[in-house]
């Protein structure tokens, strides 16, 4: 049984971490808000991406360009996986990862070549052990605060000089999608060769906008031309703002939880501490008893 | 007065400007144009430069883009700008760096239309500073 030295340390040290549990948790909550605010002020940029997109791919006739329609082969699988920079956030890093490799597994049964791109240091640090090898890249932002356009901006160019080169044919993102403060969802999204079925769906939603007939300036293939790499980047942006509102989501949940089981091994510990100071305090006073007794 | 029409000016990272109206001077790729009220639908690229808004109280403000695109439909004009900013906040020294890069990548380019796509680049940048000075 401990002393009642140690359970006074024990105590004292367990306090110390809730504190530090309840701090990280507040602070969490802050940045959870600008994270989510980034995060909504980024929509109408994507939504009129997308409107615009479902507009002029229906104007193009042929075949579109490249990073549009692919390589004509599905051989080598680039997968980009988003986490975060920092643990201490429930499993949110896991299960990124968790849902990538199963892409992984699932395509390396078909025969298929998979390469790596890791976004962030903790992609990083749960790959490194088996897929090593794997990873063509690893890129991490621990000094940007906010994501913004730039980094986005920066990935874009990356992933599509690889493409450019041949090093891979269909491009995956892996990032979670904030759903609310308790629930994110990893999700995994093809951005390369463009995956227009969305847009497509928005476009019969929005027919008459969709049948208007417009003039293009200059052609519409040389549009489509500059406007499918701007696509790819505000996806990789949307992806970043989702993951880094997800990551607070899931650090407050889990300091939550951190502080609560604090508070309730505290509870626990000063019963324990209680009793046993008055077990001693019981021993004294017989010691006592039984020794005046006895003269 | 002239009519008014909806614009819309975002960012990738925000909405920056949604409100009513009555001309907006775009510097579109194949050369400026301005929208007014029940413009034909037409849809292009923008090359660095400043587009002029004049509001509905006929007030004018002044944005500077960097590069972009168009959408002029029946609801209205969509800017979708790479990066936009108040044409007198803009800070000269990011764009005379922007413009030094350009020049670097056209004497990096290897092959031709690489090359003419950086000229070109470069070419837009300068225009859109001195457009900026005047």
């Amino acid at each position: 049984m401990a002393s009642l030295k140690d359970l006074r340390n024990r105590i004292s040290s367990v306090k110390s971490t809730q504190k530090i549990t309840k701090a990280m948790q507040m602070v969490a909550a802050a940045k959870l808000r600008r994270a989510e605010e980034a995060a909504a002020a980024a929509r109408p940029y994507a939504e009129r991406m997308a409107s615009v997109l479902a507009n002029i791919a229906g104007a193009v006739e042929g075949d579109g360009p490249p990073l549009m329609v692919g390589t004509g082969k599905d051989d080598t699988h680039l997968l980009v996986v988003f986490t975060a920079e920092r643990g201490l956030c429930g499993g949110f890093n896991a299960s990124i990862v968790k849902k990538a490799r199963q892409h992984q597994r699932k395509l390396e049964g078909e025969g298929k070549t998979v390469k790596f791109l890791a976004v962030g240091k903790k992609a990083w640090d749960l790959m490194r052990r088996d897929l090593s090898d794997k990873v063509i890249e690893r890129i991490d932002f621990r000094e940007v605060k906010q994501p913004g356009f730039d980094q986005a901006d920066m990935l874009g160019e990356k992933v599509m000089e690889l493409f450019e080169k041949g090093e891979f044919d269909v491009c995956t993102i892996f990032y979670s999608e904030f759903e609310n403060v308790i629930t994110q969802i990893p999700t995994g999204q093809q951005i390369i060769p463009a995956d227009l079925s969305e847009a497509g769906e928005e476009e019969e939603t929005d027919e008459k906008s969709a049948a208007t007939v417009y003039e293009y300036e200059p052609e519409p293939g040389e549009i489509l031309d500059a406007l499918i790499p701007r696509n790819i980047k505000v996806q990789i942006l949307h992806a970043m703002l989702e993951n880094a509102a997800s990551e607070q989501g899931a650090r407050m949940t889990a300091m939550d939880n951190a502080t609560r089981n604090a508070g309730d091994m505290i509870d626990k510990l000063s019963v324990s501490y209680n009793r046993q100071r008055q077990a001693q305090i019981t021993t004294e006073l017989v010691e006592i008893i039984s020794g005046a007794e006895a003269l | 007065m002239a009519d008014s029409f909806q614009f819309e000016l975002v960012s990738p990272e925000k909405l920056l400007m949604s409100e009513a109206v009555t001309a907006v001077s775009v510097p579109g790729s194949e050369g400026f144009f301005t929208v007014m009220a029940k413009h034909a639908p037409v849809m292009t690229t923008v090359k660095p430069g400043i587009v002029l808004v004049t509001k509905d109280g006929g007030s004018e403000e002044r944005i500077f883009v960097r590069g972009g695109f168009a959408d002029v439909n029946e609801n209205g004009l969509t800017l979708l700008a790479e990066h936009a900013e108040p044409a007198d906040e803009v800070d000269m020294a990011a764009l005379d760096q922007s413009i030094k890069d350009a020049e670097e990548d056209v004497a990096d380019a290897d092959g031709q239309e690489a090359k003419t796509r950086a000229q070109h680049k470069l070419d837009q940048l300068k225009e859109a500073r001195e457009g900026l000075k005047g």
